[in-house]
C-alpha cells in the first residue's frame, strides 16, 4: 500500500503493528516457558514466568494508548481503521494468552515437587507444539497481512481440540485407576484447558487479520472439534 | 472533439441499499464542458428523497461543476454547457423550456461564503418570498419567524430582525442564507461547503441543521472535509477526474470502499 502524504501517520500505524508482533513474540514465550516449567519440573522458571506476564500487560496498556491517541489526532478511515481497531483486538487476545500462561505457571508453582509422571504431560506437551505453531503463523499472517495464513489458522484449531479431548480422557482414567492422582491430574486438566482457548484466542487473531485485510468477518462455518469437557466426562461412559 | 475517445466510467456501486427510497433527482449521462474542458465525463447518480448525499473528491474533480448542474446555475456563464439528462421529479431540468427562476426555487443553493443580500436581517428572507408569493403582512412575519427557527437562528436574532444582515457572525450569516434559501420552500437544497469558512461550533450548528432540515428536503452537499462528509451524509459520491468513481452508502465508503481511488482518496494517500 503506498505511503500516506502524511508521513506521520505512516509511522503511527508501523509503531502500532511493532508493538503488536513484540506482543505476540512474548506472549509465543511466555507460552513456551510455562509448559517447559511443567515437563522440567522447574518452579523457578515457573516463577519468572508469573513475573514476566506483566510486561505483556504494559504492552497492551501502551497499544491501547497509542490506538485512542492515533483515532483522535489522525481520524483513520476505512483500512487504516481497521488497523488501529484490529491492533486493539489483538492486543487483548495477546493478553488473555499471556494470562493464561501465567496461569499455568502458577500451577506448577502450587504443585510444588508433586509433579505426575512424565508420560502424562506428553499430550500437554504435544498441544502445545500445535497452539505455539498456530501462533507463529497467525503472527507472521498479520506481519505479512497474509489471508491465507490467517485461514489456515482459523481451520487448524480442530486438531488441538482434539488432542485436548484425548488428554482429558486419559487424566480420568489416571483419577479413576488412584485418588492420590487426583490433585495433579486436575491442575494438568486445567493446563490443557488453558492451552486450548490460547489456540481459541488464535483462531480470533487469524478472524481480526481476516477482518484487516477484507473489512468483513469470515463467512465460512468453523470446522469444530472442542467437545473437550463434553465428550471426555459424559456421564456412563466410564462408570 | 471525438465522441469515440471518450471512455464510459465504470462506477463501483458499493453494496448500497436503496431500496424503498425515492429518486428526487436522477443524473444520467451527464458531461459537462468549460468551452471545450470536458469537466464532467458520463455521470450517472441519483439523489435520494429524504437524504443527503456527500460529494467528496480532490479540488478540480468536478463535485462543485455537479452541483452547479443541478440548478443550472452555469447557465449564468458564456461557454459552459451540459449534456446528457438531470431529472427533478422525472422532469428534464436541462431542457432548454426549462423556467430557471422556477428551478432555482425549487434547488436551493448555499455557497462556501455566507452572501446575506445587504439589507436587514428580516428582508433578507421576505425578499425572496416576496418573489414568489404575495402575503399580508402578519403572515409574512410568521414565514420570516419559521424559516428563521428552522435555521435554528431564531433566538439569536429575534430582538434585532431590523439589523443589518451582514452585522451578524461569519456561522449566524451562513445559518441566515440557509434560512432564506429555506423561505422559498425548495424541494432540493445544495450545500457547497457551507462550513469551510466557519469555526467548529458553527460548522456543528449547520451539520445539526442539514440532520434536521433531510426530514423535508432532499439535500446534496459538496465538502472537502472527510470527517463532514462522514458525520452528515447518507451517501456518498466519490468523484475523481469529471468522474463518479464510487457512489454507495456513506458507511459502506467510509469503512470497505471498492474502489482502490476511494480508499486511497479517503485514507489521505492520494497523490
Amino acid at each position: 500500500m503506498s505511503d500516506h502524504t502524511m508521513k506521520a501517520f505512516d509511522t503511527d500505524l508501523q509503531d502500532l503493528g511493532r508493538m503488536v508482533a513484540e506482543m505476540g513474540g512474548l506472549a509465543e514465550k511466555q507460552v513456551a516457558d510455562s509448559v517447559d516449567a511443567l515437563s522440567k519440573r522447574d518452579t523457578a522458571l515457573a516463577q519468572r514466568v508469573a513475573i514476566a506476564d506483566a510486561n505483556i500487560d504494559n504492552l497492551q496498556r501502551e497499544i491501547e494508548e497509542k490506538a485512542v491517541n492515533t483515532i483522535a489526532r489522525r481520524q483513520p478511515m476505512a483500512v487504516d481503521l481497521r488497523e488501529v481497531v484490529g491492533a486493539l483486538r489483538l492486543a487483548n487476545d495477546l493478553e488473555r494468552i499471556g494470562d493464561l500462561a501465567k496461569n499455568i505457571a502458577k500451577r506448577v508453582i502450587a504443585l510444588n515437587g508433586e509433579f505426575p509422571p512424565p508420560k502424562l504431560i506428553r499430550g500437554v506437551e504435544h498441544m502445545t507444539d500445535l497452539v505455539l505453531e498456530q501462533l507463529k503463523t497467525v503472527l507472521d499472517a498479520y506481519g505479512r497481512r497474509d489471508i491465507s495464513k490467517a485461514m489456515a489458522v482459523w481451520r487448524g484449531d480442530e486438531e488441538i481440540d482434539a488432542v485436548c479431548t484425548s488428554v482429558f480422557r486419559e487424566l480420568l482414567t489416571y483419577m479413576m485407576e488412584d485418588p492420590r492422582n487426583i490433585t495433579f491430574c486436575i491442575h494438568l486438566m486445567f493446563c490443557a484447558k488453558n492451552i486450548e482457548r490460547m489456540g481459541d484466542h488464535a483462531t480470533n487473531i487469524a478472524e481480526t487479520v481476516h477482518f484487516i485485510i477484507e473489512g468483513r468477518p469470515i463467512a465460512d462455518q468453523r470446522p469444530k472439534g472442542d467437545t473437550t469437557t463434553i465428550a471426555a466426562l459424559r456421564v456412563g461412559d466410564n462408570r | 472533439m471525438s465522441v469515440a475517445n471518450f471512455t464510459t466510467p465504470t462506477v463501483a456501486h458499493a453494496s448500497t441499499s436503496t431500496m424503498g427510497l425515492s429518486e428526487k433527482v436522477s443524473v444520467s449521462d451527464l458531461d459537462f464542458y468549460y468551452g471545450d474542458h470536458r469537466a464532467l465525463k458520463s455521470v450517472n447518480m441519483s439523489l435520494y428523497q429524504g437524504r443527503v448525499t456527500a460529494m467528496i473528491g480532490p479540488s478540480g474533480c468536478g463535485k462543485s461543476t455537479l452541483l452547479r448542474v443541478l440548478n443550472r446555475m452555469y447557465d449564468l456563464y458564456p461557454n459552459q454547457r451540459a449534456t446528457g439528462h438531470v431529472r427533478l421529479d422525472n422532469e428534464d431540468i436541462l431542457s432548454p423550456s426549462q423556467d430557471l427562476n422556477l428551478l432555482r426555487a425549487k434547488v436551493g443553493m448555499v455557497f462556501q461564503k455566507p452572501t446575506p443580500f445587504p439589507m436587514t436581517i428580516y428582508e433578507n428572507i421576505a425578499f425572496g418570498i416576496r418573489l414568489y408569493e404575495r402575503l399580508p403582512k402578519s403572515e409574512l412575519d410568521d414565514r420570516v419567524k419559521h424559516c428563521l427557527q428552522r435555521a435554528a437562528l431564531w433566538d439569536e436574532v429575534k430582538d434585532k430582525l431590523n439589523a443589518n444582515g451582514l452585522s451578524l457572525s461569519g456561522g449566524q450569516q451562513q445559518r441566515l442564507c440557509i434560512a432564506r434559501t429555506v423561505a422559498v420552500r425548495p424541494e432540493v437544497i445544495l450545500f457547497d461547503e457551507p462550513c469551510s469558512a466557519l469555526d467548529p461550533i458553527s460548522t456543528a450548528k449547520i451539520e445539526e441543521l442539514i440532520d434536521e432540515l433531510k426530514e423535508d428536503y432532499t439535500i446534496a452537499i459538496v465538502t472537502h472535509n472527510m470527517q463532514q462528509a462522514a458525520r452528515v451524509s447518507d451517501f456518498t459520491a466519490f468523484m475523481y477526474l469529471g468522474e463518479l468513481v464510487e457512489f454507495g452508502e456513506t458507511t459502506t465508503i467510509f469503512t470497505t470502499p471498492s474502489d482502490r481511488r476511494t480508499q486511497d482518496y479517503i485514507t489521505g494517500r492520494f497523490g
